[in-house]
């Protein structure tokens, strides 16, 4: 279970849920989360980054994106007992969960536009 | 999972994917849905659109959700608008923040709708709660802000009619709250013609309103027969039957009368359910019960109802103490009653008898008792009759129809004489004439005590002897009774003439008894001193008429009353 990205019965639900709206939801969470990526990136201090890991984390548990928020709650550990050294990796490990997951919710857009 | 009424609920989450989400769950909840992507933008629209509910994201740019929840509560006021955290947190720390800024549940992320419809219901019945509450809570205190209105209203008509009396002789000393009527207390004194005072402590059964009720009837009785002369027998008959008559079976009142008779230095005394009042005896330091003896006002039908009254002889400066039962019924924390016993020991720890009343209310508070409304006391002194100026009677006619030249005579017999009273009918006759009413007074002294020496030592064969000494005077008074019961003949004639003489008249009072006559020589030797008991009637005959003479061997009574021209 530790290389799941997506986790399939969360997106079931969420598109049962929004219905019509169920691609502008996926749409507006890449948007958002290159913001709180970005967020991430300029934070300075301790306190900036637990305030953004944990607002990213809420909003990637809601859309079963269950590696980032697992990675999103380290860092706020992290944050919040000053490891800035293991802030440094885990920082990158977003990236490039991001960049994995950002496909995958795309194609699952696409899908859902044409079906 | 529906909800009897969609409610409008706002949403407050920076997350701009988790706000459309949520959004969603709870509009296909069947909501309305406000959003704000800040805490500011919270409270602003909280402010502009009052929703019902509030779902709150805890970490949130520009206002945090910790503050927003404390301003929205402070803007909802009495009102519950229910507040559920949007949280990842888990730290319990940060979950008793949510709690301290006035949040009442928390929803973890991710959401699951179900938890949040079964969460939303919960706080709606908690909202319509309290909104049930708060609704009661202001339409008790509209009702309580009605009911005391009413009962302002209320005491401002009674005290009109409760004031006409003279409570505030100088021989009255009283302790009652002002609103005591509204625990069925009632407190009243008036004089009557002849300048004897009486006095009515009465305890109506029940509470507030319905016990109020009752008290204006009954002062009516007992101001208009006090007025009029009408002595406590009749009163009391009166008052019973009225409120045998208007009020439900289940009130009536507790009730003691006086008669406080300055000249006769006596008090008449008919207690009817009230606890035991005393008579106190300055001179000897003694304190006589005056027991009930009967049952209340408003049990008895007018044909079984007794209104056989005791007399007491007293002595300047003697006092009468009357009490409501509040004043023996007072609990301390343990529902302990105040008692008998412990007013007995005021009594007997009182130095000044003028400070009985404050000690007493000393010894309820130290007791432990609260202050109860419902706790009456009055103590009335004889004074000498000099001490007091009855207040002059108002008469409301012109004067045109004066009768100035009449005579009339009455008769009345043995069946009549036991239970009626013809005084004040004679009286509001002879008041007709003007020229008599500054004198009103000494005229129904003077035609009571007629009446009186007639009926008691004429018709009833009474000793006055007996009414040398105070056990004397109970033993006259119960044989008055008796004999009074037994009557089966005799009569009290009573002989009226008005004649003009010049500008003024003259009135001639005759009155003749069907009794063996006395020794008039001996009567009118004694000395004109008016302060012994017995044989006073024939002094204050002498005093207040003019020409006072007695003939056939004293079964016969005149007396002049003479007026000049009015002014």
């Amino acid at each position: 279970m530790a290389d799941i990205h997506l986790d399939p019965d969360v997106l079931s639900a969420l598109r049962e849920v929004m219905e019509d709206e169920y691609p502008d939801l996926l749409e507006t969470f890449l948007r958002d989360s290159e913001e709180r990526l970005s967020d991430l990136r300029k934070a300075k201090d301790a306190s900036r980054f637990m305030n953004a890991a944990h607002s990213f984390k809420g909003s990637s548990s809601n859309m079963g994106a269950v590696r980032l928020a697992k990675l999103c709650h380290e860092l706020e550990q992290c944050a919040k007992e000053r490891k800035m050294a293991d802030i440094e990796k885990l920082l990158e490990k977003i990236d490039s969960e991001f960049a994995i997951i950002r496909p995958l919710y795309e194609a699952e857009r696409q899908r859902s536009l044409s079906g | 999972m529906q909800s009897l009424e969609p409610l409008t609920i706002l949403i407050a989450e920076d997350c701009a994917a988790d706000r459309m989400l949520l959004s969603h769950i709870v509009r296909r909840q069947g909501h309305e849905v406000l959003t704000a992507a800040h805490g500011a933008d919270a409270v602003d629209t909280f402010r502009q659109q009052r929703p019902h509910l509030v779902l709150m994201d805890a970490m949130m740019p520009v206002m945090d959700g910790f503050e927003a929840a404390r301003q929205i509560k402070l803007l909802a006021g009495e009102t519950l608008v229910p507040i559920i955290f949007l949280t990842s947190l888990s730290e319990s720390e940060a979950l008793a923040r949510c709690l301290e800024a006035g949040g009442d549940d928390f929803l973890a992320k991710p959401y699951n709708p179900v938890i949040l419809a079964a969460k939303i219901k919960a706080m709606d019945r908690l909202r319509r709660l309290q909104a049930t509450v708060l609704q009661q809570r202001d339409l008790i205190a509209r009702h309580h802000e009605y009911l005391l209105n009413e009962q302002r209203v209320a005491k401002a008509v009674f005290d009109k009619v409760a004031h006409s009396g003279c409570l505030s002789a100088p021989n009255i000393r009283y302790l009652q709250s002002p609103y005591a009527l509204f625990n069925g207390d009632l407190l009243l004194a008036a004089f009557n013609p002849a300048g004897d005072m009486h006095v009515l402590l009465g305890d109506f059964t029940g509470h507030g309103l319905p016990a109020a009720v009752g008290a204006m009837p009954l002062a009516e009785v007992f101001y208009g027969m006090t007025a009029k002369g009408y002595g406590l027998p009749e009163t009391l008959r009166e008052m019973n039957a009225k409120l045998k008559r208007i009020l439900p079976v289940d009130m009536f009142c507790c009730a003691t009368l006086l008669c406080l008779s300055f000249q006769r230095r006596s008090v008449e005394v008919w207690n009817g359910g009230m606890p035991d009042g005393y008579l106190h005896a300055i001179a000897t330091g003694e304190r006589k019960p005056l027991t009930s003896r009967h049952l209340p006002l408003g049990v008895l039908s007018p044909q079984t109802f007794d209104d056989r009254t005791e007399v007491f002889p007293m002595a300047v400066g003697d006092r009468v103490f009357l009490l409501s039962d509040g004043v023996i019924d007072t609990c301390d924390g343990d529902e302990q009653l105040f008692g008998v016993e412990r007013l007995r020991q005021v009594f007997v720890a009182n130095r000044q008898p003028d400070t009985l009343l404050e000690e007493i209310e000393q010894a309820l508070r130290d007791f432990g008792g609260d202050a109860r409304d419902d706790v009456s006391m009055v103590e009335v002194s004889l004074l000498e009759a000099a001490q007091l100026s009855p207040p002059a009677l108002v008469y409301s006619d012109s004067g045109q129809s004066c009768p100035l030249d009449w005579s009339a005579s009455f008769e009345f017999r043995a069946a009549t004489l036991k239970r009626f009273n013809p005084l004040p009918y004679l009286l509001q006759l002879l008041l007709e004439v003007h020229g008599l009413r500054a004198q009103s007074g000494a005229l129904y002294s003077v035609l009571s005590e007629l009446y009186s020496n007639a009926l008691e030592h004429g018709v009833l064969g009474l000793d006055s002897s007996l009414k040398r000494d105070a056990s004397g005077f109970a033993r006259y008074y119960l044989q008055r009774n008796e004999r009074l019961d037994a009557l089966q003949d005799g009569y009290v004639r009573v002989h009226l003439q008005v004649t003009p003489e010049g500008k003024g008249g003259c009135l001639t009072v005759r009155v003749e008894d069907s009794g063996k006559g006395f020794d008039v020589a001996r009567a009118l030797e004694r000395p004109l001193d008016g302060v012994r008991l017995s044989g006073r009637g024939v002094s204050l005959v002498r005093q207040l008429g003019r020409n006072a003479s007695w003939s056939d061997e004293g079964r016969s009574a005149r007396v002049e009353f003479f007026w000049e021209a009015l002014a």
